[in-house]
């Protein structure tokens, strides 16, 4: 195959150049900002991530007309659409949670913008990904920021243990990711996606394939921080700033959607009998993992960080079917997922102030006394979590469930709800020391004054009251990327 | 009058009242007063409901049908019929006296707690109105959030343990149900409740999907033996919270039943009516027996509470056996009826009941018998009302009690003796511990010199005391209204449930 380079390909590429671009500007006006100035490369920051989406929208394909650019490198497709407008909005708002956080503690610097800029930049690569070599770009793109994100507070022993934890075990996932694909391009002789998929049937060694396909889920499953290659996240989620947890809590999730999805279903659709197989069992053990070892947690942080695994354990089961119905639920599971855990986390981060990192459970006892509202989005984001109706959890959970009944896995979904309700006693212990217990400490202490922040952080609370009633359109959006 | 959406509005109009109650009620009266309006404006707008249902017509009334989710056909369906009227305007009712009681027990975070029992009375109306299975399931369980914040955080001591085990209890049973539904869903491409009671299901199937009913409606009834919830939610929450609980919220098991089990799954409710039937007989004898030796009241009222509730559930299976074993279709609307109202005067004298212990709580501040005795002396106007209410929860003829008990057990003569004789029980063992608990509380010598302090119900209490005791006398003579007004809805059921759908 001739390589070509087709001008109107940049247009497809419109959004990421966008973002790169200003990244790389701002790169540059930071340097000559005072500290004093930093709110000029927050508030620069934000405008690129939303005039990035705006590129995203304008740019987006007619329903059904995928187009595939730099000789099938780059899939601008309905699917990468919807993922890349919810990565920039996590991203979005992960900057704003970061902003008040940061600066007290002496960590609002402008690296912290160029790295996630830099991070968000890698998963719209990845998640439009066409080829095993623009998905292992994107993927390291994001990994190399995020592990310099989790190590930012050079100064604490905690960051420094997670990114090293981090790093070496993403570099392990990376490096199995790595191999398999070798041993597909060995099976196949191609790189692009859609060829592999294409050429699947006719391989030469189809061990190869088989061998190549478990290294692949292995990498994949580590990235998303499936069971049982979960082991880096609790440490990295707790260890990090959490501001930072607020980023990698969220938006790689979305982007490991979409890398699963690329690879598994664009690259080996064909060999979905045996995956689909591998990541039910994936999708049990998260759900055990995940669910039994958060009920010890007393530290909110690592709490979360357990309901993360069972959040991706229900999330595989949308893959389980093989289906667009099933991959559809899926996105918008995750998606659902990480508009919530914003909140909780991002929660954790507006409580926290300079010396008092509040991400104890019981530093959220009498949160209602202090502060109804706030106890309010929190008790949202709890009962989202938990899933319950009518907030935007359960509904994600609802179809989830669902794909998985239609494609015959009925035993999966049972399992899965038996851990949803002894998920639910961890989320209602949150809500419990808000609500039933008696502050610990002064009654008065006063909340930040960072109204963007506070602006933001409810309205995110509320949204998932407002997707929890009208969730259709959103459906509709994940239906129509997947056709269905 | 006709055009305009009035399920919708009793839906809303309480949620709505709760937000502006939580906005504007920084001030406990204000708080006080809107919630209270509010209340009486949705209890008002109940009233049409009541008139305008067409009881000689039946079937489903005052639809309101609105595309939600495209992608799943799932409908904002609502429509009511004879039944669901009767229990919206119990809700509505009992939501007007609760906050009323309200008013004095509730003295931290007032508008929180109104906001939380209005939220809770427009998913309970959504519950009884929905027509669409997405639907009410939501209602359905987003009323455990109000019901575990007002447990948790106005309750007793044990509040905490207790509002954590009914949220998980009552959760764990209704999300079996969600897979019986998106089973369900998956067979006829639709939620709407109509679709499903059409689909043709087989015997296995059938099971299955009953058995998950069972899961979410026999916790919530709740049946012997997962009632294990309800004396601690009951003895925990506040006393609000506890009428609510038993008036309300008991009744949404077994509308499920009605609702889902019988229509969906007739061939499995036949099959494995037994269980039901056996568990009901179970909860009247040993429940009843359990009520006896109860020394708190209000665990004492939450047994004798699964005793009549047991009535309901042995209703609504009897005569599913009367149909289909017997071909004895008027017994078999007998029960159903008896079961209906079962649920309504269990609904006016639970509530009432509840509300008689929070007045002597406020008092003395303890639910433990032994403290009182002799409060007649003192008390005599709160007296005569419990002394009412009790005999009605024996089941006395001239109260509603009587008329649902006994519509039950003359409706299970027919099908077997045995089963009646044992249900008959009731009529001992619940006179027994409820007179007992008479005895002990409000005869006899004053004993304790707190109690001789007591003052007599002030007009507040009152209006609670006196509105319960017309409702139950009421029904008691006169039911005649309610069987009406639910007799064509009944008989729906029944003849739907002579078809076998296997």
């Amino acid at each position: 195959m001739m390589i070509q380079f087709n001008p109107a390909d940049l247009i497809a590429i419109l959004p990421e150049l966008v973002l790169l671009g200003a990244t790389c500007a701002i790169l540059l006006v930071d340097l000559f900002l005072k500290p004093a100035q930093r709110d000029i490369t927050h508030w620069l920051s934000i405008a690129t991530i939303a005039l990035t989406a705006f590129f995203v929208w304008r740019g987006a394909p007619a329903v059904g007309e995928g187009v595939s650019a730099f000789n099938g490198m780059f899939l601008h497709d309905g699917i990468s659409v919807v993922l890349k407008q919810f990565i920039l909005l996590t991203s979005g708002l992960s900057l704003f949670y970061a902003r008040n956080y940061m600066r007290d503690r002496a960590l609002w610097i402008g690296e912290l913008y160029l790295l996630i800029l830099f991070a968000t930049l890698g998963m719209m690569l990845l998640v439009s990904a066409g080829s095993l070599i623009t998905a292992y770009l994107g993927l390291e793109l994001l990994a190399l920021s995020s592990y310099a994100l989790v190590a930012l507070n050079r100064d604490s022993a905690a960051s420094a243990e997670a990114a090293i934890k981090y790093f070496v075990l993403g570099a392990l996932a990376s490096g199995l990711l790595l191999y398999g694909m070798s041993m597909i391009y060995g099976a196949t002789g191609t790189l692009d996606l859609a060829r592999i998929s294409a050429l699947i049937g006719q391989v030469e060694h189809p061990g190869w394939l088989a061998f190549g396909l478990v290294f692949m889920v292995a990498g994949i499953a580590f990235k998303m921080g499936a069971a049982p290659f979960h082991m880096w996240l609790p440490d990295v989620y707790h260890g990090a700033p959490t501001a930072i947890t607020v980023f990698i809590g969220s938006a790689p999730k979305i982007a490991a959607f979409g890398l699963a999805y690329r690879l598994l279903e664009g690259a080996l659709g064909p060999l979905s009998g045996q995956w689909t197989l591998m990541l039910a069992i994936l999708a049990v053990l998260s759900l055990a993992v995940g669910n039994l070892f958060a009920i010890a947690q007393s530290n909110l942080k690592r709490m979360l960080a357990y309901s993360t695994i069972s959040h991706v354990g229900f999330m595989l089961l949308g893959f389980v079917g093989g289906s667009p119905a099933g991959f559809s639920a899926a996105m918008f599971y995750i998606i659902s997922y990480t508009m919530t855990a914003t909140v909780a986390f991002g929660m954790i981060a507006l409580l926290a102030r300079a010396g008092f990192e509040c991400e104890e459970i019981d530093d959220f006892k009498g949160l209602n006394q202090r502060s109804p509202w706030y106890a309010a989005i929190m008790g949202i984001s709890m009962f989202s979590l938990a899933g319950v109706p009518p907030l935007f959890g359960f509904f994600a959970k609802l179809l989830v469930l669902k794909s998985a009944i239609d494609a015959g896995f009925l035993w999966l979904a049972i399992v899965a709800i038996i851990f949803a309700i002894i998920g639910i006693y961890y989320y209602l212990r949150v809500v419990k020391v808000m609500y039933f217990d008696a502050a610990a400490d002064d009654a008065k202490i006063p909340l930040p004054a960072d109204l963007p922040l506070r602006w933001v952080i409810s309205l995110n609370g509320l949204a998932l009251v407002v997707l929890g009633i009208a969730w259709g359109p959103l459906f509709d959006w994940c239906n129509r990327a997947f056709g269905v | 009058m006709a055009q305009w959406p009035l399920l919708s509005i009793l839906i809303w109009l309480p949620i709505v009242g709760a937000v502006l109650v939580l906005a504007l009620g920084r001030d406990p009266r204000v708080a006080r007063w809107l919630s209270v309006l509010v209340a009486l404006l949705t209890f008002a707008a109940s009233l049409p409901l009541y008139f305008g249902y067409d009881a000689v017509a039946g079937g489903m009334q005052f639809g309101e049908s609105h595309l939600w989710i495209n992608g799943l056909k799932a409908y904002y369906g609502l429509g009511v019929d004879g039944i669901s009227v009767a229990l919206i305007v119990l809700t509505t009712f009992t939501s007007v006296l609760v906050i009323i009681g309200s008013w004095g027990p509730i003295n931290k975070r007032v508008s929180q707690y109104m906001a939380a029992m209005l939220v809770l009375e427009g998913m309970l109306i959504g519950i009884f109105s929905a027509t669409d299975a997405l639907l009410f399931y939501v209602f359905f369980e987003a009323m455990l959030i109000p019901m575990f914040i007002i447990i948790g955080v106005w309750g007793g001591p044990r509040r905490v343990y207790a509002t954590l085990k009914f949220f998980i209890y009552t959760f764990l049973g209704s999300i079996f149900m969600l897979i019986a539904l998106i089973y369900l869903h998956m067979k006829t491409g639709e939620f709407s409740l109509a679709a499903f009671a059409a689909a043709p299901l087989s015997t296995t199937e059938q099971t299955w999907l009953f058995f998950g009913f069972l899961a979410g409606f026999a916790i919530k009834v709740p049946m012997w033996p997962v009632h294990t919830w309800l004396p601690d939610a009951h003895v925990e929450a506040p006393t609000g919270g506890s009428v609510i609980l038993a008036a309300i919220m008991l009744k949404v098991g077994g509308y499920g039943f009605i609702r889902f089990s019988l229509p969906i799954t007739p061939d499995a409710s036949q099959e494995y009516a037994w269980v039901v039937i056996a568990m009901s007989l179970i909860a009247v004898v040993y429940i009843g027996y359990v009520a006896l030796v109860q020394d708190d009241m209000k665990k004492l009222i939450a047994y004798s509470s699964v005793a009549h509730m047991a009535f309901v559930t042995l209703g609504i299976f009897i005569s599913m056996a009367l149909v289909r074993e017997y071909a004895n279709p008027d017994a078999a609307r007998l029960g159903l009826q008896g079961a209906m109202v079962q649920m309504i005067s269990h609904g006016f004298v639970s509530g009432a009941m509840f509300t008689c212990i929070g007045v002597l709580y406020d008092r003395l501040h303890t639910r433990m018998i032994d403290e009182y005795g002799g409060v007649m002396n003192v008390m005599p106007w709160f007296g005569g009302f419990f002394i009412f209410f009790s005999m009605a929860n024996c089941g006395l003829p001239g109260t509603s009690g009587f008329v649902g008990e006994f519509m039950v057990i003359l409706a299970s003569f027919q099908s077997n003796p045995f089963i009646a004789l044992v249900a008959a029980f009731t009529l001992i063992i619940g006179a027994a511990y409820t007179l007992w608990l008479v005895k002990r509380v409000i005869f006899g010598e004053v004993t304790n010199p707190k109690v001789a302090k007591f003052k007599d119900l002030d007009a507040r209490e009152w209006i609670v005391l006196g509105s319960f005791a017309v409702a139950v006398l009421a029904l008691g003579v006169y039911p005649k209204p309610l069987t009406d007004l639910m007799n064509s809805s009944v008989l729906q059921i029944v003849n739907a449930l002579m078809l076998s759908k296997a």
